[in-house]
């Protein structure tokens, strides 16, 4: 999809290159993202994110998560500098010199602005409303030595980075991929510590090798990993793209063959993959699990549909009160006594009804409202909800703020049984409903359902002109999304054991949003990276992730994401093609026309196509 | 500036037609599908309540033994009239705020039509950077006697340039590049701007809850007005929500860029053809909206003292609310909205659903508010007074 | 005389003060080409939306093989065979052309959640079904809907394939009659040519009866067996091309009136 976006230079030549001067730069430009850098430097310091991340090691004693956080900056500034809309046909400008002076100035801008802040915290003390505003930043900002050698140290360092941001695209773009193959491995080699310490704890060389006791990765482990990732990355780049072009050209049976072998080896890691991770790798795991549950449903609502359900915890609430009520001892004190507590499977069954209801329930009112408008009613929905949840009314039946708990286990018979103390047994369960809920999404994707909620996403009015009944559709649409919450409800009652209704905010339903935005809408496997990626590092609303010390952070970060993603990537990290194309359409049809793409009228002359019908007719 | 005029009310004639057209369009016969039995039980379903709610409400008045709510639950008790003249009070003041906060939501949607979810984050700041203001201001001695005046003035200043700058950097960074993608895209960014903002000050200013310094004396002192005694601070918040609205009538209503904004929420397209510099003209907009939340934020700070990062949230999701119950783009019904809704939440749960028999009636407020909101868009879906929005924008 | 498919009596519709139909009187028998003409804004469009349902009349009445219409959604409209095209062609244009094609057969199909779950025989006997009659559908215009074309998507299309492509799908529905907004809007005079050939075996090959609006006089007198002419609302003349394009109220709606008489 990366042609879409012709915000790079073009590589394949087809432009006139005109070579300009080392300084002939456009300096407005250069002090924009100069003063860009410097904010977002203030900002990173400010927000405390240096200081508190920096127990967090990335390589042993040179580089934290807390100075990776600040230094950053000015290598993505550096290289967005030179950032450059080329059009097709027109004279663009030659890489050289010119940019590497260019990184260096907004490079040097933001060093320049954290030495002034550094002389700022120095001189004054303004703690009182900004909370970070300490001498522990200040001994961070000056490595703990002295307002001179910090000073010196961060003119010096950005200015550097941000040459080394700029001249990334002085480099082939094969050394390129090389290097941010080397940088992004090294970095997720680090975060993914403990996945790895749980499955190779057995080979301690290699552990030894790789990390510090403190954690972080130590300076051979990552010269290690450095070498063997880059050098896979230039070996190997071509071999990665040909075999997915090959499994893309193939058709028919083979391909489903292929299909089919890579779904069984994925099936038997993720069964087998337990059994080697620890109790905290597993607890995640089932984490990131029911957060894709709840991601898909949406991704179905959302990504199919095009209706934006801002109230989608809801479903979730009501899949985890329903079941928490059925399988608990004593729910309330007003719950009839002679209610029997079903077991979970039971519950289950029950819970899938009670969501498909309310599902109706909330759907029927919305279902005709204008789009924007829809999405605030079902946010006011999904409070309405959570507060009758809450309240002393119904007290008595889901116990008010005190919740329910004591929420016996799920059994299964002889299988065992599953609940809280054994995250291994909730990610088995995550998982078969996890495949239940993809299987459900990729039939209904290509069924006659689906393509009367693609219809509906297109052109609302013309799907009802095609005979298609858009309030069905619509509220079948919201009573799937449902089910599938209230499964991801059901699981988390039995997993956390006690419910109580502030485990059910607003909050959830916009992490769920920005992993099914950032993954891709309406792509089941953009949705399953989206979870992975965000819940299973950053975490969800009040799991942890991988990188537990962003636990601050995260929830700023999710905000940023869904910005930047609707700014840039509006089609997430893993686009559907036609997804995409909605979203970049005018582009599209630009490229599509400057390269001579678009269809051509068939009747015109010199089109081979002849109209079969074109000499029947006699013309008038 | 007088070709806008004239073309301003041309356009009104063609408006007329549209909403005929609009409002043929949803003319519907009885209901025939499921759905619309449903949406039919549910409007009688909530106006039973509110009858029989009122009705319950008049009889307790009367015979404080009322069987009706007896039924249910034998603790209820009536209410007095002092205290429902107190809710009453008391939503008035809150709904003046939320009319407030609605103003900037209304004329967005106008402008743009797009929700700007993150409009309720605008009135946060205001409130925010009111806080930290009046803390300094307290700590220096100027939060009490005759200084008092001023420095509330410095506050509103404040935050007038706080929350106008927020939420113009806003639509230049965040909205102004999405113009002309689908609906829902500026919608979902602006959820983002939203959790963004939010955080942004829990990290900087830490998550805690902040409160404002106390007022002197005679803000907090009840007073007596027409048999209702109000506080001090209400009166204020009710004074400057009326000159707020005033001013903001005026400058839309009589001045240049103010035709130019009503011009622009007609039809952008036509409206940058007659000269209108359209950037220049939504910039304004979020401006003036930002303004108009930045009062309501420092007004919050003043009669509810306590503010968090997340104060915004609930305002902003009422005052839209608000917005769409007075009618959307119709500023007047902006603040009409949003003094209903303040005193329909104030007063729905302790006199139409206490007398029925629900107990903590008082903690379904948030919930009354929004099913307001659901009753409004099933009754009128145009709003109590009417929307004003171009013919795109409804569609 | 066959059948009277389409009786419209005393139709009118009033946008706040403004007539866009006035006692309109409409009548298609089966197997009828009806052309509608008319100057812009003369009430053509609305016309089609109000037979359609998307907009409802205020008094008058609409009678779709001797049933009314009137209070009918548009999908139930289309439900009981009648389907349309748009003047601005509007197209599902990330969907691809079959599946463009596919979902205007919606509601003659009728397989479920549970179908598309557990791919039941009937859920795929079904989906075999609409994909064959989808091809054949797009068949009707000759090879360039079809083959590679069938999993493109419809932005890809020219102008003119994109009008084709709308009649095809208005086709799928497996209605009696089709109402045709402007189909040769924007074509070439051979593309032109060769559609007014493909309307004619529209009902000779396929059995549509059709309600054409279009401004190309050649189109309407080639095809239309009845012209109809519509001027601010209300009907000015009808009968066959020749008397249509003839007659004097006609002329002076298209034309205007002649200066001198202005003047008088």
């Amino acid at each position: 999809m990366s042609d879409l976006i012709s915000n790079d230079m073009t590589e394949d030549g087809s432009n006139e290159l005109v070579d300009r001067g080392a300084f002939d730069l456009d300096w407005n430009r250069v002090g924009r993202m100069g003063a860009l850098a410097a904010l977002a430097m203030w900002f990173v310091s400010l927000s405390g994110m240096p200081v508190d991340l920096d127990s967090r090691a990335i390589i042993d004693p040179d580089l934290s998560l807390g100075y990776l956080a600040l230094v950053v900056i000015p290598v993505i500034f550096g290289w967005l500098v030179g950032n450059e809309v080329v059009l097709e046909g027109m004279a663009a400008t030659k890489r050289g010199p010119r940019d590497v002076v260019a990184g260096a100035a907004v490079g040097l801008l933001s060093g320049l602005a954290t030495a002034i802040l550094l002389v700022l915290i120095n001189n004054f003390d303004i703690r009182d409303p900004l909370v970070n505003w300490s001498p522990d930043l200040l001994s961070l900002l000056t490595f703990g030595r002295s307002n001179a050698f910090g000073i010196f140290v961060w003119l010096l360092l950005s200015a550097v980075l941000g040459v080394a941001g700029a001249s990334l695209r002085l480099l082939a773009p094969r050394i390129r991929r090389a290097i941010i193959v080397v940088l992004v491995s090294v970095l997720s080699m680090s975060i993914f510590q403990a996945v790895i310490d749980d499955l190779f704890g057995a080979i301690d060389p290699l552990i030894d090798l790789l990390y510090a006791k403190t954690g972080g990765l130590t300076r051979q482990g990552a010269i290690v990993i450095a070498v063997v990732s880059g050098g896979l990355s230039l070996t190997g780049r071509g071999r990665i793209k040909a075999a997915r072009d090959d499994y893309a050209a193939k058709t028919g049976p083979e391909r489903t063959r292929q299909t089919a072998i890579m779904l069984a080896i994925t099936t038997v890691l993720l069964i087998v993959l337990p059994f080697f991770t620890g109790k905290i790798i597993n607890e995640l795991l089932a984490n990131v699990g029911i957060f894709l549950l709840l991601a898909l449903g949406l991704n179905i609502v959302v990504g199919l549909a095009g209706i934006l359900d801002l109230g989608y915890v809801a479903f979730f609430a009501v899949g985890g009160y329903t079941t928490a009520v059925l399988t608990a001892a004593r729910p309330g004190e007003s719950w009839p006594d002679w209610l029997p507590h079903t077991p979970w499977i039971v519950a289950l069954l029950i819970t899938i009804v009670i969501a498909a209801m309310v599902g109706l329930f909330i759907g029927a009112p919305v279902i005709r409202m204008r789009g924007d408008y829809l999405a605030i009613v079902t946010l006011g929905f999904g409070e309405i909800i959570r507060i009758l949840f809450l309240s002393d009314w119904l007290n008595g039946f889901f116990g008010g703020a005190q919740g329910i708990i004591n929420i016996p286990a799920a059994e299964f018979g002889f299988i065992g049984e599953v609940s809280g103390v054994s995250p291994r047994s909730v990610f088995y369960l995550v998982l078969v409903f996890a495949a239940i809920a993809i299987y459900a999404s990729w039939r209904l994707e290509r069924s006659r359902l689906g393509r009367a909620w693609m219809a509906i996403r297109e052109d609302e009015s013309v799907a009802e002109a095609m005979g298609i009944n858009t309030v069905n559709a619509k509220l079948m649409a919201f009573v799937v999304g449902a089910v599938l919450a209230s499964f991801a409800g059901a699981i988390f009652s039995a997993k956390v054991g006690s419910i109580f209704p502030s485990s059910f905010l607003i909050l959830i339903s916009i992490i769920i949003l920005v992993v099914v935005i950032v993954g891709g809408m309406g792509n089941i496997l953009g949705v399953i990276v989206g979870a992975v990626v965000l819940i299973g590092i950053l975490g969800g609303p009040r799991q942890p992730g991988l990188l537990t010390e962003f636990s601050e952070y995260k929830l700023l970060i999710y905000g940023a994401l869904l910005i930047w993603m609707m700014l840039q990537r509006p089609e997430g990290l893993v686009p559907n093609v036609r997804r995409s194309r909605e979203l970049h359409q005018e582009e599209f049809l630009q490229d599509a026309w400057l390269k001579g793409e678009v269809d051509h009228d068939d009747g015109t002359p010199g089109d081979g196509v002849d109209p079969d019908g074109g000499t029947e007719v006699a013309p008038a | 500036m007088g070709g806008v005029t004239s073309f301003c009310s041309r356009l009104e004639g063609v408006r007329e037609g549209e909403e005929a057209l609009t409002s043929a369009v949803r003319a519907k016969a009885a209901p025939r599908t499921g759905v619309d039995w449903f949406l039919l039980l549910m409007r009688v379903v909530l106006f039973s309540v509110i009858i029989f709610g009122f009705f319950a409400f008049v009889w307790q008045q009367f015979d404080s033994n009322n069987p009706l709510a007896r039924q249910i639950n034998p603790d209820a008790t009536g209410l007095k009239s002092d205290q429902v003249k107190g809710l009453f009070v008391t939503g008035l003041s809150q709904g003046a705020m939320y009319g407030l906060i609605a103003l900037g939501y209304s004329m967005v949607y106008g402008v743009l039509g797009f929700i700007n979810f993150a409009h309720g984050e605008v009135f946060m700041l205001g409130a925010f950077s009111g806080f930290i203001t009046s803390t300094k201001l307290d700590q220096a001695g100027y939060w009490e006697g005759n200084a008092f005046i001023p420095s509330v003035l410095i506050a509103v200043l404040v935050a007038l340039v706080v929350s106008t700058s927020a939420a113009v950097i806003m639509e230049r960074v965040a909205y102004r590049p999405l113009r002309g993608s689908p609906r829902l895209i500026p919608l979902i960014t602006s959820i983002g701007v939203s959790f963004f903002i939010q955080n942004t000050v829990i990290v900087l200013f830490d998550p805690g809850s902040k409160s404002y310094p106390r007022p002197p004396d005679w803000m907090t002192d009840q007073y007596s007005i027409l048999s209702f005694d109000i506080e001090g601070t209400k009166i204020a918040v009710l004074i400057v929500a009326a000159l707020s609205m005033a001013g903001l009538w005026w400058f839309v209503e009589r001045t240049k860029t103010g035709k130019a904004m009503r011009a622009v929420a007609e039809d952008r397209e036509i409206a940058s053809l007659m000269g209108i510099d359209v950037n220049k003209t939504i910039v304004t907009t979020f401006a003036v909206g930002g303004a108009m939340a930045g009062i309501a934020g420092i007004l919050w700070g003043l009669l509810f003292r306590s503010v968090t990062a997340t104060t915004g949230f609930l305002p902003g999701i009422k005052a839209f609310t608000a917005a769409v119950v007075g009618g959307v783009g119709n500023l007047g019904g902006a603040m009409a909205g949003g003094v209903s809704l303040g005193s329909a939440e104030a007063l729905a749960p302790l006199v139409l659903l206490e007398p029925l028999g629900i107990n903590g009636a008082s903690q379904l407020r948030d919930a009354v508010a929004f099913t307001l909101l659901i009753l409004v868009l099933l009754v009128k879906p145009t709003g109590l007074f009417g929307e004003k929005l171009s013919a795109d924008d409804r569609a | 005389m066959s059948e009277r498919i389409l009786d419209i009596n005393k139709l009118s519709v009033t946008f706040g003060g403004l007539h866009a139909l006035r006692d309109l009187d409409f009548h298609v028998d089966e197997g009828e080409i009806v052309g509608v003409i008319g100057p812009n804004g003369a009430g053509k469009t609305t016309f089609f939306n109000m037979i359609s349902g998307m907009v409802a009349p205020t008094s008058g009445e609409i009678l779709f093989e001797g049933k009314s219409l009137l209070g009918l959604d548009p999908n139930q409209v289309t439900a009981r065979g009648i389907a349309r095209t748009f003047q601005n062609v509007r197209l599902f244009a990330n969907m691809t052309i079959a599946e463009n094609v596919m979902v205007a057969q919606h509601c003659r199909t009728k397989q479920g959640v549970w179908g598309s779950l557990f791919n039941t025989r009937a859920f795929r006997q079904e989906e075999r079904e609409i994909r064959e009659h989808a091809e054949k559908v797009l068949g009707f215009f000759g090879t360039r809907l079809i083959g590679y074309r069938l999993e493109q998507p419809a932005s890809v299309l020219s102008y003119a394939n994109r009008r084709r492509l709308e009649i095809a799908r208005a086709m799928a529905t497996k209605s009696r009659l089709l109402l045709l907004d402007e189909p040769v809007a924007g074509m070439n005079p051979m593309e032109s040519a060769e559609l007014t050939g493909l309307i004619g075996k529209l009902r000779s090959e396929w059995g549509f009866t059709i309600v054409m609006i279009e401004h190309d006089m050649n189109v309407v007198r080639d095809v239309s067996d009845r012209v109809v002419c519509l001027d601010h609302g209300e009907t000015l003349a009808q009968g066959s091309f020749e008397e249509v394009s003839s007659n004097p109220d006609v002329i002076e709606a298209y034309l205007g009136r002649p200066l001198e008489k202005k003047t008088t």
